[in-house]
């Protein structure tokens, strides 16, 4: 009983948040190296461009809302999400051809493109901020538990309850299925193929008779679509705020980098790597050791390797780590 | 004279502007402008020494700032007995601690091969070095942070005159840099400025959250000065007769002898704010001086040449026998130290320590924008950019407001989109920002005052 115990509290404070927050940090790490493998540059902007296409989801969902619409149990914001998406990659390819393209067409360094990048930002920002203000927004409707603690705990007799938030579910399960698609599309149809040929050797895929402009526009449209369900997923699970989506880029960084950059894949999973190490160092163990352990051994201190407030310093930590002893990444191997 | 004649009318036209600020806003407007300008102006010589002379990227330039202040209030404060005998054993044993475990590393790391074995030797002296430092610290920090918490409940400094801060703050921002470019210098130059800005995150993290440091996101406010205070100041008689002396034209138009005397006092009153910021002026002035001479001189120097040439082609300097790594690596550390020095002389001025307000959009991508904006690898170039980018970030929402109304004229005062414009105003200046490093970065890529190396 008391193992049984010991198991849910981990899953109920460890292995459902970070599954949530690792999905979350998953969509933004595929976002940066997909820019980085086939753009070549390292964008600074990625945190806020998501802010941009939740900031749109948003206004979508208030608009539905005042006519009423709404899905029940599930978030409006569901039905927002495919308008927003067109006007993020909108917003995305407006970008790319005012802004990047000479750039790239001048073949500039990374470095100059990523510091161009932090000029998108600052703009970027702005327009969040203009439009839909500073504030922290909450705009997550319909059903919040699928499975209450206190339901649970009656459920089964435990002491320890299971709280899932149904915002968790939808977290996990629509990054499963667009990362599947996504994976289905780079490998198996010929746009994908040719966007790993442009990523894996630019002047061949070009002899080749790929067109770049081709390639360059589908990787804002992938971009487009997973900045905003990213955003809008992490939006609908904590809340909406331009300033906190600034600060993820710098996790999600962690996640592209640690997973090896330019391998989508990778990122991926680094998203997992990420959002599991924040919260297994910074959780405080003394629950848990007191259902493990025998009465006259239990730990008197919160058992917590750092305090939470070094969260993001974990992350971090994690990638200078990572870029000193293997800097292609964990998951290193044939690019995207 | 010809020659400079670019520079000059730049320079011309931002004291210009920040003149015509004192005119029309009021000279203690202006006088603030220009020391956040000249501040600004010295971080971005240390961004410019990294960037302009090495092309080396330093996104973590927030850091640095965020050790500089903390130096100034670890120099400045006057030290808490009380915590020092609550804690302070606990503390200094954690430091000797930290100590032992370099040394255990480094023995380790010159005494065996590398190897997996060896790796994980080291990560599991961090580790159990990390639980031993956090059993030993923990009753010393609760003991030290119980101290007076409303008040200090931290180690406090040394109480000594915080202009000294100045130099241990360029210290500390070294001993950081020597650090992060050991390990990090090595890295591509796009990962090198991620890895960079997260390292500098991690710091601003110990400083907010070690409360028995510098009282973490509680902040230390009222730091001592280095220049007379306000209120002292209204009460000497010579500033007083100084005031009335300044303002003889005017007082002798009021002819009732009380009104004169509330006049005079509101004179002083304004006097005395102006003259503190003259103070202020003055000692960065010198600090900025200084700087401009050394840089501009090593710049010329053949240390400059031979650091332009590995900026140029690392390959062909290190062919030379030119020791690349040991050079990125020094001035690494002389840009690091150099933004340490603004950080300390930021916290002076505004005589509080407050570790929440330290986030790279404003510590490091601002600075960055002044970088590219000035013009890299020139000193007067990024001067320039210091004070042109500082001046428009904070006359940005008078400008934004102005042309808001100007465009909006034709609708009436309450009309929505007119109200939600003018509420957001704060944020035209991240608009005016991204746009003015967009342009500059399209139409003219090295910057309003671009690098120009004469071979003298």
């Amino acid at each position: 009983m008391d193992f049984l115990n010991a198991t849910i509290l981990l899953l109920n404070y460890i292995f459902v948040p970070a599954l949530t927050y690792g999905s979350q940090l998953a969509l933004g790490a595929i976002f940066v190296t997909l820019i980085y493998g086939i753009l070549r540059f390292a964008n600074f902007a990625t945190g806020d461009m998501m802010a941009f296409g939740t900031m749109v989801a948003i206004l979508f969902t208030w608009y539905f809302q005042s006519f009423g619409i709404s899905l029940g149990v599930l978030p409006t914001a569901l039905v927002a999400i495919p308008f927003a998406i067109v006007f993020t990659i909108g917003y995305m390819l407006l970008i790319d051809k005012f802004v990047f393209k000479y750039y790239r067409v001048n073949k500039s360094p990374p470095v100059q493109l990523a510091m161009v990048s932090i000029g998108v930002m600052f703009v970027t920002q702005a327009v969040v901020r203009i439009i839909i203000g500073p504030a922290d927004r909450r705009f997550f409707d319909g059903k919040k538990f699928i499975i209450k603690a206190g339901e649970f705990k009656e459920m089964t007799g435990l002491n320890e309850g299971l709280a899932i938030k149904s915002s968790q579910v939808l977290t996990i399960f629509i990054t499963l299925i667009l990362v599947s698609i996504l994976f289905w599309f780079l490998n198996k149809t010929k746009t994908g193929k040719s966007m790993r040929a442009y990523s894996d050797n630019e002047d061949l895929a070009l002899l080749s008779g790929i067109d770049p402009k081709r390639v360059v526009m589908i990787t804002w449209i992938i971009a487009g679509i997973l900045a905003t369900i990213g955003g809008v997923l992490y939006g609908l699970d904590k809340s909406f705020k331009p300033f906190t989506y600034f600060n993820n880029m710098l996790p999600i960084f962690a996640a592209a980098i640690v997973g090896g950059i330019g391998n989508p894949f990778g990122a991926f999973l680094g998203g997992y790597v990420i959002a599991f190490s924040e919260i297994f160092i910074t959780y405080a163990y003394k629950k848990f050791f007191m259902y493990v352990l025998p009465e006259s051994m239990e730990p008197e201190t919160l058992v917590q390797l750092l305090s939470t407030d070094y969260k993001f310093a974990v992350s971090f930590s994690i990638l200078v780590i990572v870029l000193l002893y293997r800097p292609n990444g964990i998951f290193k191997g044939k690019v995207l | 004279m010809r020659k400079h004649l670019n520079v000059i009318t730049a320079y011309a036209i931002m004291f210009g502007l920040i003149i015509l600020v004192g005119v029309f806003q009021s000279w203690n407007v202006a006088l603030s402008i220009f020391n956040m300008c000249l501040i600004s102006a010295v971080m971005t010589m240390g961004a410019n020494v990294q960037w302009g002379y090495a092309g080396l990227i330093n996104f973590g330039l927030m850091g640095y700032a965020a050790l500089g202040g903390l130096a100034a209030v670890l120099i400045s404060v006057d030290p808490v007995q009380e915590a020092w005998s609550a804690g302070g054993f606990n503390i200094i044993m954690c430091l000797g601690l930290i100590i032992v475990m370099v040394f255990a590393i480094r023995f380790v790391l010159k005494k065996f091969e590398k190897s997996k074995l060896r790796t994980y030797g080291i990560a599991a002296i961090i580790v159990v070095g990390i639980v031993i430092i956090r059993i030993t610290s923990e009753p010393g920090i609760e003991a030290i942070e119980a101290v007076n918490p409303a008040t200090t409940g931290f180690l406090g400094g040394l109480g000594l005159p915080i202009v000294f801060s100045w130099i241990v703050g360029a210290f500390f921002a070294a001993g950081l840099a020597f650090i992060v470019g050991k390990v990090a210098l090595g890295l591509r130059a796009d990962y090198l400025a991620i890895a960079t800005l997260l390292i500098s995150e991690i710091v601003i993290a110990i400083i907010k959250h070690e409360d028995w440091l510098a009282r973490g996101v509680k902040n230390v406010i009222g730091l001592k000065r280095p220049v007379p205070y306000e209120l002292d100041l209204q009460t000497t008689d010579w500033f007083i007769n100084l005031v009335a002396k300044f303002n003889g034209g005017k007082l002798n138009l009021i002819s009732n002898v009380a009104d004169k005397q509330a006049a005079l006092n509101q004179f002083v009153i304004e006097g005395s704010s102006v003259f503190v910021k003259l103070c202020y002026s003055g000692l960065f002035l010198i600090v900025v001086i200084i700087l401009l001479m050394i840089t501009q001189k090593a710049l010329y120097s053949p240390w400059g040449r031979m650091m332009r040439a590995i900026r140029d082609n690392e390959e062909a300097a290190n062919a030379m026998g030119k020791n690349v790594v040991k050079q990125h690596l020094l001035i690494f550390i002389l840009g690091s130290a150099i933004v340490g020095i603004a950080g300390a002389m930021l916290v002076t001025q505004d005589g509080l320590f407050t570790p929440g307000s330290y986030r790279p959009m404003r510590y490091t991508f601002l600075i960055w924008v002044m970088v590219i904006v000035g013009g890299s690898g020139n000193n007067f170039g990024a001067i320039l950019g210091g004070f042109a980018v500082w001046f428009l970030w904070i006359e940005a929402a008078p400008i934004a407001l102005f042309l808001i109304n100007l465009f909006t004229a034709g609708l009436h005062e309450t009309h929505e989109l007119k109200v939600h414009l003018t509420e957001s105003v704060p944020y035209f200046r991240y608009l005016m920002m991204g746009m003015g490093l967009l342009l500059i970065m399209r139409y003219r890529p090295k910057g309003i005052l671009p690098e120009k190396i004469e071979i003298k």
